[in-house]
């Protein structure tokens, strides 16, 4: 799984522009599918048909990744930029960011107190001498992402774009693993999550499934002087309770906890009070569709080192397959 | 002429009445079909039954305004923004007010009577009232109710080397657009959505998507040129003069990137004036109708306006020219690959 | 069947965003005047009442949400306190000193507490407490203890009997929006002696406070060809400029605004001064915050107007209304639902 996590977290897939990985991600999955196609707005759908009477699930992770977008060249070459999604300042000022022909350049900021940095005294070197120079190699509008590659600290591992590349991992780990599903499961690699929760807007309201659950990270207090959370790694799956963009149906909630508690996988619940995932977007699709997320503990989200534990990962495929097998009459 | 008709004319969010109706009196002699819906957007198809993509073009018909939300004793009009205005432009301006257009003027203290340290400060929403000429609340009553408008007087009219002044460019230049790219012929289904409440939240566009379903989208707006004294080159966004923006994010959507570098490559190859919008600031109805049940190709193309979202702002004939050529050519393109 | 007993009782119950199985099902069964009551896949109770005669019948949706804002905990001190977090927007400088439940492996007591004075230093007090710094006690003196009981994620409500006032004059917690339920059910009981064509779906929504959710998931399986949106707005109260605000105990104010269809906005003004039930005008240039603006943008659109009954200090465990302005509200909409027919209805598209 390490391979996997390795290539797809040194892809390219900035949101709206996550071609690169979702091509990764079909020739990977293809032959565990029994279709994979992708739609208007890039999502790359995959599908595991189950048996008539069951029921049809929608797992999503996200392909894309936060990133920048370049919005002026100046006449010495030095590019302007807006970022792409939750990008932290403190996390750009000397760190590389890399654009889709390959081009590298150097973030750094104008003269002032670092304190008051802010995102319009940033600017990309790319090495140019002058605008045409370039213009040559990148153009405004031009998507950029962290370059950063992938580092294996053992139970640990460390890359840009963790969030939400763990969780397609997962995904697509638990795809090899399903044989004969009794229900229909759809997974869903969604486009554009950093920006808005887009991609799985429009997938869920196509796939319209019974049950939605979300793969993607979620924030550790488990640092020097974190902000207070009690998720840590290494403590296992993190079924969450809410976060801005949902409160976990509490049915949904009780199968979790109740399959981790059967399948003796190792669970912590998660209280997350910012940010949202793909199941923010798919229970408010249409009618309504009851919708959890399973999460992978992650630290230093959104920056160029986002650290996960493979144990946690383990936990979150195991959770992933006990969901994909379970009778849902119930719900 | 049509454009200045349409800055002109009153369309606070949600009561895009004498918008809607000018708009309707003028496309109708060239769609096959007309209709309102539920929120008062206002649809229109050419072709409905032709062979080839469904696409659709949309423009807001509503602008920023200022709603009556109380009336004091003496007869003064107390209101609030409705849209995004900053309260900095409102004073010293003549407005008129509500379905009468009762003519009134934006009150403040004098200066003679202000201390040396009010006068550095902005004046707030909550220091001024519009005044009517009323003696009193029940004289005010019998010319407004609450809930009514007052919009900004300004006149059309051009200027300097082909610039355009007016209220309400954005975004009544796109309304003007899609009415003139309506008048042309093509053979694929062509749908037109004049929306409402954009400026409140995008409000009326993704419902016309969910009637409409289109396969690409093109929204045509008027928006942020900053392009004046004062500001660094890099937070320009648009240029006037520079042709019609195209937009590559904004806070509410990411245009396809292959519709977006097919428009670049098309005004580069008939040598049609465009620039890249520079900045991922503001939201435009692309957002809503990008997300409209299974999604759709969205671009969004847009005319430079300077002092947008204040009484007077300013805008290119040329890059209005650009933007109708544009897409024009675009849509004749399309017609020729997918016809 | 007082419909003021059943909200009385109503907002003693405990219906966080996300929890309102138990609110739901309490008011399902004071609910005697629905054709057939059932719950959607999110939550939302959907009571209907049909109208008189051969279809197409007209479909008003009239919804209130029922849902709470709450608490919800997210650590468990070695001690035994337990730290928490929102649901919805609480001023946390009225939270200390406040008794709650929380809704542990079974309901239990707790008390609001913070550092006390003596510990302070000098001018802290002059300062609002942060929530950060606020913790639940619950009387177990450790971690283990506690934790046998609770668990992170469970939620907590604010523990408030309703206390009547002078007048008709009511307070008590979550009246936001117990009251428009209530106003709901006024108007069932009110439609059971009047001819009506239309069919009523009286929704109790779910998680308004937290995005006006449950709204937006059943409006899309109700598709309504009118929907009524009822909420508290804010009453009349020191500190509020008039224009700002809705003075409780003359009705509820209709809304006028982009979320307002302007012909349903006319026929609820003409309704009111037909059956001389009081009321006031609220202009609201901003269209959020309230279920209404959910159901407006719900598929190809639905025609919607919001009533806001007045209420005062919103978001605290003491909200004070005026009942009669419940009833008012009730009564406002029987009648205006009795005034519908088809060609009303088919007109709301025409502009």
């Amino acid at each position: 799984m390490k391979e996997v996590i390795k290539q797809l977290t040194e892809a390219f897939g900035p949101s709206g522009y996550e071609s690169q990985v979702t091509e990764l991600i079909s020739n990977m999955v293809k032959d565990y599918a029994d279709e994979v196609s992708t739609d208007v707005l890039g999502n790359l759908i995959a599908v595991k048909k189950g048996k008539e009477n069951g029921k049809t699930i929608m797992f999503s992770a996200h392909a894309d990744e936060i990133g920048v977008v370049i919005t002026h060249i100046d006449d010495k070459g030095f590019l302007r930029f807006a970022n792409v999604g939750g990008v932290g300042i403190a996390s750009l000022v000397g760190n590389r960011v890399r654009f889709g022909n390959g081009t590298i350049g150097v973030i750094y900021s104008e003269k002032g107190d670092w304190k008051e940095l802010k995102l319009d005294k940033l600017y990309i070197d790319i090495g140019a001498e002058t605008k045409e120079e370039a213009n040559s190699k990148v153009r405004v509008g031009e998507f950029g992402i962290f370059h950063r590659e992938f580092t294996d600290l053992g139970h640990r591992v460390v890359a840009k774009s963790m969030d939400d590349r763990v969780g397609c991992a997962v995904l697509i780990e638990a795809m090899k693993q399903i044989e004969n599903p009794t229900n229909t499961l759809y997974f869903v690699f969604t486009s554009q999550e950093e920006v808005g929760l887009r991609g799985a807007r429009t997938s869920a309201y196509t796939i319209n499934p019974d049950l939605g659950i979300a793969l993607d990270v979620t924030l550790t207090g488990d640092t020097p002087e974190a902000h207070r959370m009690e998720v840590s790694l290494g403590k296992g799956a993190a079924i969450k309770v809410k976060d801005s963009s949902m409160i976990t149906h509490p049915k949904v909630k009780e199968l979790l906890v109740q399959l981790a508690e059967d399948g003796n996988i190792p669970y912590q619940m998660e209280v997350l009070e910012r940010g949202g995932t793909d199941a923010g977007a798919i229970h408010l699709t249409r009618d309504g569709i009851p919708s959890g997320t399973i999460s992978i503990p992650c630290r230093y989200v959104h920056s160029p080192s986002e650290m996960v534990d493979m144990r946690d990962v383990q936990a979150c495929v195991d959770l992933v397959l006990a969901v994909a097998n379970h009778d849902l009459d119930t719900l | 002429m049509l454009l200045a008709q349409l800055t002109e004319a009153c369309g606070a969010p949600g009561q895009e009445g004498e918008v809607r109706d000018l708009i309707r009196t003028e496309i109708a002699p060239y769609v096959d079909e007309i209709k309102t819906d539920a929120l008062g957007n206002l649809i229109a198809v050419k072709n409905p039954n032709g062979k080839g993509p469904k696409v659709m073009l949309a423009a807001h018909m509503d602008e920023v305004a200022l709603m009556i939300t109380s009336i004091e004793k003496n007869g003064y009009l107390r209101f609030k923004p409705i849209g995004g205005i900053d309260p900095r432009v409102l004073v010293a301006k003549t407005v008129v007010v509500g379905a009468k257009k009762i003519p009134g003027v934006i009150g403040s203290k004098p200066i003679h009577l202000q201390r040396p340290e009010e006068r550095q400060r902005a004046l707030s929403i909550q220091e001024l009232q519009i005044d009517i000429g009323v003696k009193s609340k029940e004289e005010a009553e019998k010319l407004v109710s609450l809930g009514e408008c007052a919009y900004f007087t300004t006149k059309y009219e051009e200027f300097g080397s082909g610039k355009v002044k007016a209220k309400a460019l954005d975004d009544r230049v796109g309304c003007s657009l899609v009415i003139e790219l309506l008048k042309e012929d093509f053979s694929f289904p062509l749908y037109a959505a004049f929306t409402v409440q954009e400026e409140v939240g995008l409000r009326g566009s993704g419902v016309a998507a969910y009637q409409i379903e289109p396969d690409i989208a093109l929204v045509l707006e008027g928006t942020t040129a900053s392009d004046v004294p004062g500001t660094d080159e890099h937070k320009h966004a648009t240029s006037v003069g520079k042709g019609p923006a195209i937009t590559f994010m904004d806070r509410t959507v990411i245009p396809n990137p292959k519709l977006v570098q097919e428009l670049l490559d098309l005004a580069a190859e008939k040598g049609i004036p465009a620039q890249a919008r520079r900045a991922t600031t503001g939201g435009t109805d692309g957002g809503q109708i990008q997300l409209t049940k299974t999604g759709s190709k969205v671009a969004v193309i847009a005319v430079p306006c300077r002092y947008i979202h204040s009484a007077v702002s300013v805008m290119s004939k040329k890059d209005y020219e650009a933007a109708f050529l544009l897409v024009k050519n675009y849509l004749q393109r399309l017609q020729e690959r997918e016809g | 069947m007082d419909v003021k007993q059943i909200f009385r009782k109503a907002t003693e119950s405990a219906g966080v965003s996300g929890y309102e199985e138990a609110i739901g099902a309490q008011i399902q069964e004071a609910c005697p005047w629905a054709d057939d009551i059932r719950t959607d896949k999110l939550g939302n109770l959907i009571m209907l009442k049909r109208g008189q005669g051969e279809g197409p019948r007209p479909r008003v949706m009239l919804a209130a949400h029922m849902d709470e804002i709450g608490l919800i905990i997210t650590k468990i001190e070695e001690d035994g306190f337990l730290r928490f977090s929102t649901i919805g927007g609480f001023d946390q400088r009225v939270l200390l000193g406040q008794e709650v439940v929380v809704h542990g492996r079974s309901p239990l007591i707790g008390v609001i507490g913070a550092k006390p004075p003596h510990v302070q230093a000098p001018g802290e007090q002059k300062k609002a407490v942060k929530l950060e710094d606020l913790f639940i006690d619950i009387g177990y003196d450790d971690e283990k203890e506690a934790n046998a009981h609770v668990r992170i994620g469970d939620v907590v409500t604010l523990r408030r009997d309703s206390v009547e006032l002078q007048g008709s004059f009511l307070a008590g917690k979550a009246f936001d929006d117990r009251a428009g339920v209530a106003a709901i059910l006024e108007c069932f009981k009110a439609l059971d002696s009047l001819k009506h064509m239309a069919d009523v779906y009286g929704v109790a929504t779910v998680q308004e406070e937290v995005g006006l959710r449950g709204a937006i998931t059943s409006t899309f399986g109700i598709v309504p060809d009118v929907g009524i949106a009822i909420d508290v707005g804010f009453g009349d109260s020191p500190g509020l400029q008039e224009g700002e605000t809705i003075k409780l105990g003359e009705g509820p104010g209709i809304a006028i605004g982009p979320h307002v269809h302007p012909k349903l906005h006319k026929k609820m003004v003409e309704t009111a001064e037909e059956w001389n039930i009081s009321y006031s005008l609220d202009p609201s240039p901003h269209p959020g915050g309230t279920d209404a603006y959910a159901i407006q943008v719900t598929q190809a659109g639905v025609p919607t107007i919001l009533l806001s009954i007045p209420l005062r200090y919103m978001h605290t465990p003491i909200e004070t209304l005026d009942y009669e302005d419940v009833k008012r509200t009730g009564r406002l909409m029987a009648m205006f639902i009795a005034g519908l027919d088809n060609e009303f209805v088919e007109g709301l598209t025409c502009f």
